[in-house]
């Protein structure tokens, strides 16, 4: 049968956000693919040279609407480590709690548009319903729902209330009861495990040479967590375990997304516990020099900020590493021989992020 | 002696002439410098001996009077990180692909094709990425000209006249 290219995109249900996806088919049978992307480059990385440093920040949250503490966070990180200054501890704790927290929404959000893609519509409503209740929480923390600003360089932008533990709390036990139920929904329905399982293979050693990260790494089996292998902030000091899952399919990668909002939640719950009075701010140098890079675990992957200053009090260079444009290139591969149905629940297992990859 | 100290020593011991600088970070990260001729040859070793087997990224800057190709490598197995900064002459900005150790390799080294103009060698697959494929700039460079909003100028740069 004769071999054509079709275009997934750019309007496309399963793209989440504006790309495109080549595929070259023979019949239903997928031959090739390829990734089309940049139809939302907005050039962070230059626009980032002629900012402050603290300004940069509002540009790193638009990285990607549904996770911008992450990124902020990664970005403070790194010009940190860049001015070589070491935040209070309070600060500390109240940024893995804000971190966990946002994973949990962006998961939710994953959730929400995975179980969409692949016909399970009512999860859709659900996980989005649920997310709006970690919405009220960041906005509890930080005063805005979405594109935060919380992370600053030298800490967070402010205290939480008194009663924050009390809300977390009452949120996650409610939540948790829920999660329980839409795994149960997802776990039963033969829909989901027709398109899931055996879907979209992708090998450790592939997973690792193609540069996967996070959930999606951890789905085919590698025990590699950074807030565990490269820990920063205080993920040492507080007890919870990476999800693991060795099955390589679609169904594995979904797996390990709903163990981790679990783990999220226990994090939250047990850094509350701990955190320990005192300020949670200091006052950063305005200039810096030289270079430096930190690498935080993203919720979708590992999330590498590199910083270079030439002793102004801006950065002279900004370089972003989106765990999803890695991810990105070993598409093709993951879909190869697959049917043309199953695109969408692969590129609904990866969680796509449009914002983080064009930059 | 800390991780990056061991890997920074065998380094030095199998390659004695060519680091030109080499730097612990903070435990657990190590750095070197390197000419952008024996990329290659480093970091084949740093993978097959040293076990750093994930290419985390690949930054270009634009230094004015050279261009550096920042690569970062990850080991798994004890969480350390390395970074190798190549240098890359100004008027000549090519350098070795590391497609063929790393498949990652691809998509980041034709970022930096797009947005800074380093050609890499060797690799299959050199196109515009983000950009489309009729774009004639290379934005991130520093000759680039960026418009600055009077409201980007700090008060300090305002007073000495941006001195």
């Amino acid at each position: 049968m004769a071999e054509f290219w079709v275009n997934m995109g750019p309007q496309h249900p399963m793209t989440h956000g504006l790309w495109n996806l080549r595929i070259k088919v023979d019949g239903e049978t997928i031959i090739d693919a390829e990734p089309i992307i940049g139809y939302l480059h907005r050039g962070v990385e230059k626009i980032s040279e002629v900012r402050e440093f603290q300004k940069v920040i509002v540009l790193t949250d638009r990285l990607c609407y549904v996770s911008s503490i992450t990124w902020s966070h990664a970005y403070c990180l790194a010009v940190e480590e860049l001015m070589g200054i070491e935040i209070p501890e309070r600060g500390k704790y109240l940024r893995v709690i804000s971190l966990e927290i946002q994973r949990i929404a962006s998961h939710l959000m994953w959730l929400a548009a995975f179980g969409a893609d692949i016909g399970l519509l009512t999860m859709l409503l659900y996980a989005l319903r649920e997310r709006e209740l970690f919405l009220d929480l960041i906005e509890i923390m930080a005063g805005l729902r979405l594109n935060s600003n919380y992370t600053r360089v030298g800490g967070v932008r402010n205290d939480v209330p008194a009663d924050f533990e009390k809300s977390c709390q009452r949120v996650i036990a409610h939540f948790l009861k829920k999660l329980d139920e839409y795994q149960d929904l997802m776990e039963n329905s033969k829909t989901f495990l027709m398109r899931t399982q055996g879907i979209g293979k992708l090998s450790k050693e592939d997973a690792i040479n193609w540069g996967v990260t996070g959930p999606n790494l951890r789905g085919s089996g590698a025990d590699v967590d950074l807030r565990r292998t490269i820990p920063y902030e205080v993920y040492d000091q507080i007890d919870w375990e990476p999800a693991i899952e060795k099955d390589c399919d679609c169904y594995a990668r979904s797996i390990v997304r709903m163990r981790e909002m679990r783990e999220s939640c226990r994090i939250v719950l047990d850094a509350l516990k701990k955190m320990p009075p005192g300020p949670y701010r200091m006052k950063p140098p305005r200039r810096a020099e030289g270079e430096a890079f930190r690498v935080t675990e993203d919720s979708r992957g590992e999330a590498l900020f590199y910083v270079a200053a030439d002793g102004d009090d801006r950065p002279y260079r900004v370089k972003i590493r989106s765990p999803i444009f890695c991810t990105l290139a070993a598409v093709p591969q993951m879909m190869r021989g697959h049917k043309v149905a199953d695109v969408v629940s692969i590129m609904g297992s990866i969680d796509i992020c449009v914002g983080e990859i064009d930059k | 002696m800390g991780v990056e100290e061991q890997v920074l020593a065998r380094l030095k011991e199998r390659f004695p002439k060519l680091l030109l600088e080499s730097a612990s970070v903070r435990p657990g990260v190590g750095r070197i410098k390197i000419d952008r001729k024996d990329l290659v040859e480093i970091c084949f070793y740093l993978k097959e001996e040293l076990g750093y087997e994930h290419l985390s990224c690949i930054s270009a800057v634009d230094w004015k009077d050279r261009y550096e190709c920042v690569y970062h490598f990850t080991r798994y197995s004890d969480g350390s990180m390395f970074q190798v900064n190549a240098i890359i002459p100004h008027d000549d900005p090519h350098i070795e692909s590391l497609c063929k150790f790393w498949r990652s390799a691809t998509y980041p080294e034709r970022e930096s094709y797009d947005l800074m103009g380093i050609v890499f060698d060797h690799q299959p697959d050199l196109r515009r990425i983000l950009l489309p494929p009729d774009y004639r700039f290379f934005p991130l460079r520093k000759d680039f000209p960026q418009e600055v909003d009077r409201q980007y100028i700090s008060r300090r740069k305002l007073k000495t006249g941006g001195a």
